[in-house]
Formats: C-alpha cells, structure tokens, sequence
C-alpha cells in the first residue's frame, strides 16, 4: 500500500493553508456592500428533518428581498448552515460574528442550541433573533437583551392544546402519563405541563424521560400500558415526536394520544393514518388571509410543496428583521433593539398583527389547537390538519395566552 | 405483576434483538471474510428503507419487503466489485476511510433522490394493533418481523454450516491461504457474503420504515448499534451474533424499565463490561489473520 511521508503532507497542509489565506481577503473586499446575515438551523440530527424546511424558507425570503434591490440598496448576503449541537452552533455563531462579519444572526430550533447562541449574541453585543426554540426558560430566566423569540413558548402550546382538550372533557379527573425529551426543551414542557395538570384537576401518574437519538419506543409503550392511563401526551420533540406516533398507532393502544408540541414537518413524515389526538402549531398552510395564501403560493410554486411552520417562521423573521434595518436605516444593534422594543407591529400572515413584547422579547402572536383530517377529507398528501379556533379567541387581548410579568421570570440587564 | 411486566420487556427485547440481527449478521461476515469495517452498512439499509417506500406505492407492502432487499442486493454486487475488492489486502484504514465515504456519498444521493424532509411510510391496515396472550401484548407487525427474522437466521445458517459454499466461506474466515492453496478463489464467494449482507441490511431497513422516520440520516443512526453487537458477539462466530443481538434488546429494555434515562448508554456500558471479561467477544473465535 502507499503511505504518504510526513513531508508530503506537511507540504500539502502548507499549501492549503497559504492557499486560504490568499484567498479569503479576495471574499471579503468582493462583499463588502453587502449585509451581511448570520443563520444557524440543525441539518443533521433529530432536528435535522424540520430543519431542512427552515432552510428553504429563509433562502425563498433573502432572494427575494435581493431581488427588489436588497436593503437600502445593499444585498443580504446570508450565511446559512447546519447548527448541529448545542456547542457547534456556539462556535459557529462566534466565527460568523467575528470573522464573516455578520450583523446578526437568526435562526435554530433546538432549545439547548439556540441558548448557547444567545450566550454568544450577549457578549458580542449582536442582536439574535430565535425563531424555533419553544423553551420558556429562554425568555424567562435566561432571557437577555440581545435575543429575541419567534415561536411560541411552552406555555402557550399547553395553554392552546390545554383549552382544547378541557373542552372535549379530556382533563378534568384525567390520569396522565407522558413522554418527555430529555433536554432543557422537554424538562420545560413538562414543567408546563404539570403547571396545567395540577391546575385543572388532571393527575401525572407517569412520565419517562426519553434521549433525543431513541428511534425505538416499544420498551416505553409496554411501561404507558402498564401505567394505564387515560391519557397519553407526547412532550417529545422532531424525529421522536414521528417515531413515537408511528409506533403508537402500530401498537394500537386504546388511550388517546395527545401532545404539547408538534411540527408540521414530522406530521407529514408519519405515514397515513398513525396520527391522531389533539396538538398545537403555530402556522399552517390552510390559514385563511391574503398574505399567507400569496405565500403558499410562491413557495409551492418554487419547490413542489407547501411550506412547513419552520419555512414560514423563517421567512417572516427575515422579512422583520429586512424591514427593520430599512425603518431604522442602521445594522447597529442598539437601534434594532429600540425598534422591536417599541413593539412595532408585523404582518406575519396570520389574522391578527404579531409584535415582540418589550420586556421579554417574545413574539406575541396567535397560536392554533389542531385534530387530524379524516382520509376522505384530504385535498392532498399535506392536507392532514383541522385547525381549531385560534388561541386567544378573537376580542380577547392577544398577549393572555402568554406567561405574565410575574409568573415569567425574565429580567433584562441593561 | 411486576415480573409480568418485566417479562414483556424481555420478549420485546428478543424482538427488537431481531431486528438489530439482520443489520448486523451482515456487518459481522463481511469483516469476518473480507476484513472490511463495512462503514457503509447502514447506507445499505436506508436504501432498503426509502426503496421499499417506493415500491410499496406502486406494488404494495409484500413485494417490496421482497424486491427492495433483492435490488439492494444487486448494488452490493457493484459495491464489491469495484470498491471493496481494491481494499482486501490493503491498510484496514483505508477501507475504513472509503466506506465511510461512502456512507456520506449514499446519504447525500438519498437527499438529492428523495429531498432532505423526511419520507412517510405506514403499516398495513392488517398488521396493525396487537396480539393480547392472557395479559400479554405483542406488536402484531413486531411478530411479522421477528417471524421472517427467523427465517432468514435458519436459512443463513444452513447455507453457512450445510452447503459447500459455506464450507468455503467458513474456510476462507480462518485460513484464506490454504482455500487458495487448494485453488479455490475466494473473491466469487465475496460477491456473495456482501450480497447477503446488505441485502439482509435492506430487509431490515425495509420492515423499519413504517415504524420509524425514514430520513437520509437513518442509517448513520443505525450503524453504531449494529457495530456494538458485533463487538460483543465476538468476530466469525454466528451464533455470538444471535446472542449478542438478543442480548442487547433485552438489556436495553430491562434498563428502561428500571431506569428509562439510562436506556440507551446500557448497551454501552454491557459491551465495555463484556469487553473487559473477554476481549474477543461473547464466542468470538480467534482469526489468525487479525491478530
């Protein structure tokens, strides 16, 4: 066999090293006009699925903020990659900031990520703003200054499915058990969920903490019958939300199965007639307004299928932040962050305007219980959602689904 | 009750042994006659999964659970001939190195194929739900599964104990210079061992993916727990395959039971304990050629 001699590879890593350093000065003087924008989002990984349609979104909404002749005359250049843990994300969001020269960043999903991000956004004095990352410890006692929250929180996505549920009579004296990912996401949602249990009269009697990498749940599904419960409710998150629904279905357990947080994406990866149950979203392609058809529209048209809520958030968070550096005619943090704070309001192609709250940060927004569409009643394969009646109802002030001052925990330095 | 409930763990755990066996029976004959790390098992059984997707649209579920593992089969055929043969002798490390390439290669063709958003995939309405014996509860589509698993172990051990191919088979594991001696070239029955082996890999991707997310990475994320059990089975030993499959189903499940947080490291810590009392593997036999 051939082996290679130290001094030949040493010559090839110097040549490849003098080759970047050459190169890279050539990038940065060719960009220099242009804004440049940060976005991190999990490709690999239990996230990874839900991630792929983030990135699609965000690449639909930069090209077509350059093509109506970018901000203030200068193109967005987007630098979008694969977070893929929560350290990774740290170091790459450190790099894009100090050697790409990103203005800010945005993007993730993962809640153990997206805190790491926030840690580097705080210290380089950089805004961020977290579009997936549903964890209330985020903008609650791990809120900070710089970091912004598109998705709604834990609390919410219980408060949405919770009301739900106690309409059907599917709370009251219930016994739970529930399926919880085992990391700062899912101790979150449990924590929500107990909050909503012992509120409404309903008793945990289970819950296993399951790994994010589990792809087989029967050991788990044997214990939820053992408990047997009334109730079954998923506090899992991407991949084990669809693993977990389709072994469910393929056990065929009598108890209804519900959960705190569902994406469409891993709906859409189940599989005929395994899901079922209650859950909560917080965007779907069926709702009903002018900009979200437009939309729709656009984005089939460009890839062959609807938008996934991860596509929409993205999009709509770059639109933001687009129109925001436009108003303000600035990249400089300390302005973008006034201009959210002053809680302007956005169109995010929902039926009400969303605004990120000034003291936590939290894009405040209307979310959406769903059951799921009967076969015979599906226009198409991603036709698979019956959303219920937004949450708040409509008269009801917006922000009354979201934690108040003092039951969120979030307290900004200045 | 309890010992009810932990029972049902046990069999469960059997059941899933079953399934990680069909990945890696196929791992381990590879390594025991090519002595190639075959990192690109589990690329193998992606395809099985997404392929049988694809039939199942057309042909239905039972032939594709039959046609995806015969065309996975036919690419091994390719895979061995023009990749593996060039490392048999070679540095382990650089066939370490292709077949993971490989495996990164196979997984951005699966997302080129078929997108990166996963694919859905169900069970048949006639194997859903479960078989009730007494208080006992089987995965209806579980026993489908562990029913062919057993199937194809028999045949597989009649053709390597019972025929004169696997005379020459078993043969080539411990002495390939005496099968050469003897004028037999060993490269047809390579063609063959890689053929079954990632064909079995396919059957297992295939009955998988209307259980699990069928996604390009699905097979990276199978590969680790395939290579665990062939650690622990020990090298060109069968049934220390068997065992070691079984084993860690159940062990797997047991700590689940107890101690769910602690149920994926237990596979682990058992093969580091069985590692530490015999460092060849459950039955691992000793191959002259990799000592």
């Amino acid at each position: 066999m051939t082996r290679y001699s130290r001094r030949t590879l040493l010559k090839a890593g110097a040549a490849f090293a003098g080759a970047s350093a050459i190169g890279s000065p050539a990038i940065l003087r060719a960009q220099a006009a242009r804004i440049k924008i940060g976005h991190l989002v999990p490709l690999t990984g239990f996230l990874g699925a839900i991630g792929s349609y983030a990135q699609l979104g965000v690449k639909m909404a930069a090209e077509e903020i350059n093509a109506s002749g970018g901000i203030m005359g200068k193109q967005i250049d987007l630098m979008s990659e694969d977070s893929v843990n929560p350290a990774t994300a740290s170091t790459k969001a450190q790099r894009m900031i100090e050697q790409d020269g990103a203005v800010l960043l945005f993007g993730e999903i993962s809640s153990a990520s997206s805190l790491t991000i926030m840690q580097v956004a705080e210290r380089n004095k950089k805004v961020f703003f977290s579009t997936g990352a549903r964890s209330d410890a985020l903008r609650g006692k791990d809120c900070n200054r710089y970091s912004f929250h598109c998705d709604i929180p834990n609390t919410v996505m219980v408060n949405a499915v919770g009301t739900a549920l106690n309409q059907k009579g599917m709370v009251k004296g219930k016994k739970f058990v529930t399926l919880t990912a085992d990391y700062i996401f899912g101790h979150d949602l449990l924590k929500a969920a107990k909050a909503f249990f012992s509120a409404n009269d309903a008793t945990l009697i289970g819950d296993e903490l399951i790994a994010t990498d589990v792809t087989d749940f029967s050991p788990y599904l044997l214990k939820v019958r053992q408990a047997k419960p009334d109730v079954v409710c998923c506090n899992l998150a991407g991949n084990q939300v669809t693993n977990l629904v389709k072994q469910y279905a393929e056990f065929g357990f009598p108890y209804p199965l519900v959960g705190f947080n569902l994406n469409t994406g891993d709906a859409w990866a189940m599989g005929e007639g395994n899901l079922s149950g209650t859950w909560p979203t917080v965007w779907y392609h069926t709702l009903d307004n002018p900009a979200s058809k437009a939309f729709v529209e656009a984005f089939s048209k460009k890839y062959g299928k609807p938008p996934e809520n991860h596509a929409w958030i993205e999009y709509i968070t770059l639109k933001m932040i687009a129109q925001a550096i436009t108003d303000t005619k600035s990249t400089e943090s300390d302005a973008l962050i006034a201009y959210f704070e002053k809680q302007t309001q956005f169109d995010i192609m929902k039926s009400r305007k969303g605004y990120f709250r000034s003291w936590d940060h939290q894009l405040v927004q209307e979310a959406y219980p769903f059951t799921v569409k009967p076969k015979g009643e599906m226009k198409d394969k991603w036709d698979m959602l019956v959303l219920g009646e937004a949450v708040p109802a409509a008269g009801a002030e917006l922000e009354a689904i979201y934690p108040t001052k003092t039951q969120n925990p979030c307290n900004m330095k200045a | 009750m309890q010992f009810g409930f932990l029972l049902e763990q046990v069999v469960n755990g059997l059941v899933l042994g079953g399934y990680y066996l069909l990945i890696a029976l196929g791992l381990s004959l590879i390594f025991s006659v090519g002595g190639i790390v075959n990192l690109a098992h589990g690329a193998f059984y992606a395809l099985g999964a997404y392929v049988s997707v694809e039939i199942t649209k057309y042909l239905g579920f039972g032939s594709a659970i039959v046609l995806s593992p015969i065309a996975v089969a036919l690419l091994g055929i390719l895979f061995e001939r023009f990749i593996l043969r060039r490392f048999y002798d070679a540095d382990p490390i650089l066939s370490l190195l292709v077949t993971f390439g490989l495996a990164m290669v196979t997984e951005q063709a699966i997302r080129i194929i078929w997108g990166a958003p996963p694919i859905s995939a169900a069970i048949p309405q006639s194997f859903r739900g479960s078989v009730f014996l007494g208080d006992f509860l089987f995965s209806r589509y579980r026993l489908l599964i562990l029913a062919v698993v057993a199937a194809v172990l028999l045949g597989v051990w009649l053709l390597l104990h019972k025929t004169s191919f696997g005379r020459v088979v078993r043969a080539g594991i411990q002495r390939p210079d005496m099968v050469a001696a003897l004028g037999i070239r060993l490269q047809p029955y390579m063609t063959a061992i890689v053929m079954l082996g990632v064909g079995m890999a396919a059957l297992g991707g295939a009955f998988f993916a209307p259980i699990t997310i069928v996604h390009p990475a699905m097979g990276a994320e199978i590969i680790t727990v395939a290579f665990v059990v062939v650690v622990i089975g020990g090298l060109g030993s069968f049934w220390g395959v068997v065992l070691a499959a079984m084993l860690v189903g159940v062990v797997r499940g047991i700590t689940i039971h107890f101690a769910p947080a602690a149920g994926e490291a237990s596979i682990y810590v058992l093969m580091f304990l069985v590692l530490m009392v015999r460092p060849r593997g459950l039955l691992g036999e000793r191959i002259e050629k990799f000592e």
